[in-house]
């Protein structure tokens, strides 16, 4: 059962990396709005490139 | 944004279409090789007379096929369509994509034609052998690293949840696929793992888990996440709970996997510590169901007549219902009724067809017209198919309830004399056959809905005019200031904690390599003194009942229960298995527990089985096997085989693998003599005499030790 361990202490080292990037993300300010990234992901751009339109007329 | 200028760049569309298309086509092939080994269950003919298509080689085709390729492919279109808006950067490199994208297909192909052939390394979801599993690994890590670099270019500073999501998924799977494909080769498509017994079990299962976590679960919901409020129109009801739910899944799951050992020889510490983490899963999974329903409050209006919506709302809500269940089932009491059954069987369909295909619909039904720049082709067509799947689902999963909980107490019943009530297996299957037939048509239903579908979306791009590159602009991130042309390291040095890390994880991988043949040879140490090594023949015997799949319908684990010992056995103890690599416990009973099978029949009597099962068992369900008896067996490995197994620890002697052969021949020709004795003429090097000395020597070890001091 020793191979337990080895998994306990991979899985710790994987939450350890994620408590980790946590802590860098909090830090980072990540998570100080909490409000506008949910709505702005709404937003498509509107960028006036032609190439984005659809060809005026539909091929056959 | 004043004095910032913006910079112009496009987002790939063709990359996303080439996974979507591929999400579709895979979709439709594992969800028809599904139906046939639903089929089977009912109707063996339906395996067709030829070792190919039997259900033990199947049914992995059938699962890696929907895991991986169906929702593999729905998640790589999700990611590269969705990250590249979120990050205002397109995905790092082109090239990166296309490696990604074809190297899937390929491993996908080579799964097509290793597990029909048989070669497998038996571990559920990770059947694929040493050399695929190389190159998973690789196209896994290329996917990684596009994300990765897609992050450091990106224009956008906040990274929305969905990217968290995706990369913990990436993180996850990478180290789970590696630690569970460690694997020793024989030859080109043949390996032992590097773990035996319990230990095997005890990482596949650690692995089996996390990956309906970090390939099911959590990518998907970064997908809900970004696509739910998208065909909203509606921000996430609370981006604060959506974070909540990221961490708090993330942090439980990872510990969740010896739920699927319970009762077992697994120790009774570790099965306790996953009861406990999955029931802890209920709050975190339930907190993100509840947030992806309630973004949809005051758009239920929309939900009536969009089909985006409809399929959304019914995958979140499988979700929810899936990850209620999960937390059940790993209750012990719930687990000891419904381990072994087709409870399981439905929980999984409920997830995969609910929740990932459902939210894979979804989103495809939502990128196509988008990307084609015009109108879905039929909406009626989509409301069928909506309605096909949804009914589709409920035949599947009721029936399988059903059938879970009939053979589950018939199993467990005895009657007033003490004895059981149902000691003949083969009843127990019998009364749920017609369940297993209406299950077969919830999935035919499914089917026909995922192909109307097919066509609605092929149509779709048909009369529309499709986007390769959509533009868009966005001002750059401002950057730290950084010296031009220092060595890159040196940026790495100015962060101590980052490095920090790296370093600690550069020194614990050179660690784990070396610790972990150490440990786990010493541990192959026996325990109880009169369990043996298998011997060559019963080695290729093993290897047989590996390739063609038995353990995907008969376990070699019986609980500690009176009902199970009764029936089978005494019941397994962990010091049995430790010359098992794999490890063969199996997770589902469609057909007995074989641990003790080992003298339980004469020879001849697996002979006549394995020709005609129904001949020993009228009603029995399991495929036919009659090329057994002419194949022969190659032998020639098997010199490699015993000094791969020397090398893992197995206590062959010395030069063992010289001699091996002709061990072999002497026990064939044994056994072929036995055979003939009940006037059956085969020859001794042919695939059912190998087959047959494996059967009967499963379990008989501990009976000739006497009592066995664990």
């Amino acid at each position: 059962m020793e191979v337990i361990f080895v998994l306990i202490g991979i899985s710790l080292v994987m939450a350890g990396g994620f408590l980790w990037l946590f802590f860098k993300a909090m830090k980072g300010g990540q998570f100080d709005d909490q409000h506008t990234p949910a709505i702005r992901i709404l937003f498509d751009q509107k960028t006036k490139s032609k190439a984005n339109k659809k060809p005026p007329k539909k091929k056959k | 944004m004043s004095g910032t200028t913006l910079e112009k760049f496009s987002y790939d569309n063709k990359i996303v279409k080439f996974f979507g298309a591929a999400t579709m086509i895979w979709g439709l092939a594992g969800m028809l090789i599904g139906l046939l080994a639903a089929t089977q269950l009912f109707l063996p003919e339906a395996n067709l007379g030829n070792p190919y298509t039997t259900f033990g080689r199947i049914r992995p085709l059938h699962t890696n096929a929907v895991i991986f390729a169906f929702v593999g492919n729905a998640i790589f279109a999700g990611v590269y369509y969705s990250m590249p808006r979120l990050l205002k950067a397109p995905m790092w490199n082109k090239t990166l994509s296309w490696i990604h994208f074809w190297g899937w297909q390929a491993i996908i192909l080579s799964a097509v034609i290793t597990l029909p052939l048989g070669l497998t390394s038996s571990k559920e979801y990770a059947e694929l052998e040493w050399p695929i599993d190389i190159a998973i690994a690789v196209i896994w890590v290329a996917f990684g690293a596009n994300m990765i670099g897609t992050l450091i270019k990106r224009r956008e500073k906040h990274m929305y949840v969905a990217i968290w999501f995706y990369l913990a998924s990436f993180v996850t799977v990478a180290v789970l696929h590696i630690f569970n494909s460690l694997a020793l080769p024989v030859s080109f498509m043949k390996s032992y793992s590097a773990y035996a017994g319990v230990q095997d079990a005890l990482v596949q299962w650690w692995y089996g888990h996390n990956a309906v976590a970090f390939f099911l679960t959590t990518p998907f919901l970064g997908l809900m996440y970004y696509y739910l409020p998208k065909a909203a129109n509606r921000p996430v009801f609370s981006y604060k709970l959506s974070i909540v739910h990221f961490w708090s899944l993330i942090f439980l799951y990872i510990w969740a996997g010896p739920h699927h050992l319970l009762y077992t020889a697994l120790p009774e510490w570790a099965q306790v510590l996953g009861v406990a983490f999955s029931i802890m899963l209920l709050a975190p999974s339930w907190g993100g169901m509840v947030n992806g329903l309630l973004t949809l409050r005051g758009a239920w209006d929309k939900v009536r007549v969009d089909p985006v919506l409809k399929f959304m709302v019914v995958a979140v809500t499988a979700y929810g219902m899936a990850t209620f269940e999960g937390p059940l089932l790993s209750i012990k009491s719930v687990n000891a009724i419904a381990h072994y059954t087709d409870w399981i069987v439905a929980h999984v369909h409920i997830g995969g067809l609910g929740w990932n295909g459902f939210l894979t619909f979804s989103m495809l039904y939502w990128l196509w017209p988008r990307m084609w720049r015009t109108k879905l082709f039929s909406v009626k067509l989509a409301n069928t198919h909506f309605w096909l799947g949804t009914l589709g689902i409920l035949f599947y999963a009721l029936p399988m309830y059903v059938a879970a909980l009939t053979q589950s107490l018939m199993w467990k019943e005895f009657a007033d004399t003490g004895r059981l009530a149902y000691p003949n297996f083969l009843e127990t299957v019998i009364q749920i056959v017609p369940m297993y037939m209406l299950r077969a048509f919830g999935g035919l239903l499914y089917l026909a809905g995922a192909i109307l579908m097919v066509y609605n979306l092929v149509k779709t791009a048909a009369a529309g005019s499709f986007l390769e590159e959509e533009e868009d602009e966005a001002p750059a991130l401002a950057k730290h200031v950084e010296e031009k042309n220092e060595f890159w390291h040196r940026a790495w040095e100015r962060k101590p904690v980052f490095f920090t890390i790296l370093a600690t994880v550069a020194i614990l991988i050179g660690g784990i390599v070396e610790i972990i043949p150490t440990i786990l040879v010493k541990s192959n140490v026996p325990t109880i003194s009169s369990v043996q090594p298998y011997t060559p023949l019963e080695l290729q015997g093993r290897d047989l009942y590996i390739a063609n799949g038995c353990v995907g319908c008969h376990s070699q684990m019986i609980r500690p229960f009176r009902f199970e010992t009764e029936r089978y056995g005494e019941y397994s103890k962990a010091g049995e298995y430790v010359y098992d690599r794999p490890f063969l416990w199996g997770s589902k009973r469609t057909g007995p527990d074989l641990h003790r099978v080992g003298g339980k029949y004469p020879d001849s009597w697996h002979y006549h089985h394995m020709v005609d099962p129904r001949s020993m068992s009228p009603g029995s369900l399991m495929p036919p096997y009659p090329w057994m008896t002419t194949n022969i067996m190659d032998h020639s490995n098997i010199g490699a085989k015993i000094r791969t197994m020397q090398k893992l620890g197995v206590p062959y002697e010395e030069g063992y693998d010289e001699r091996a052969l002709e061990d072999l021949q002497s026990q064939a020709k044994k056994i072929a003599g036995n055979l003939k004795e009940s006037g059956i003429e085969v020859l001794p090097d042919t695939e059912i005499v190998a087959l047959i000395s494996y059967l009967q020597r499963l379990g008989t070890d501990i009976k000739k030790g006497g009592s066995g001091n664990e």
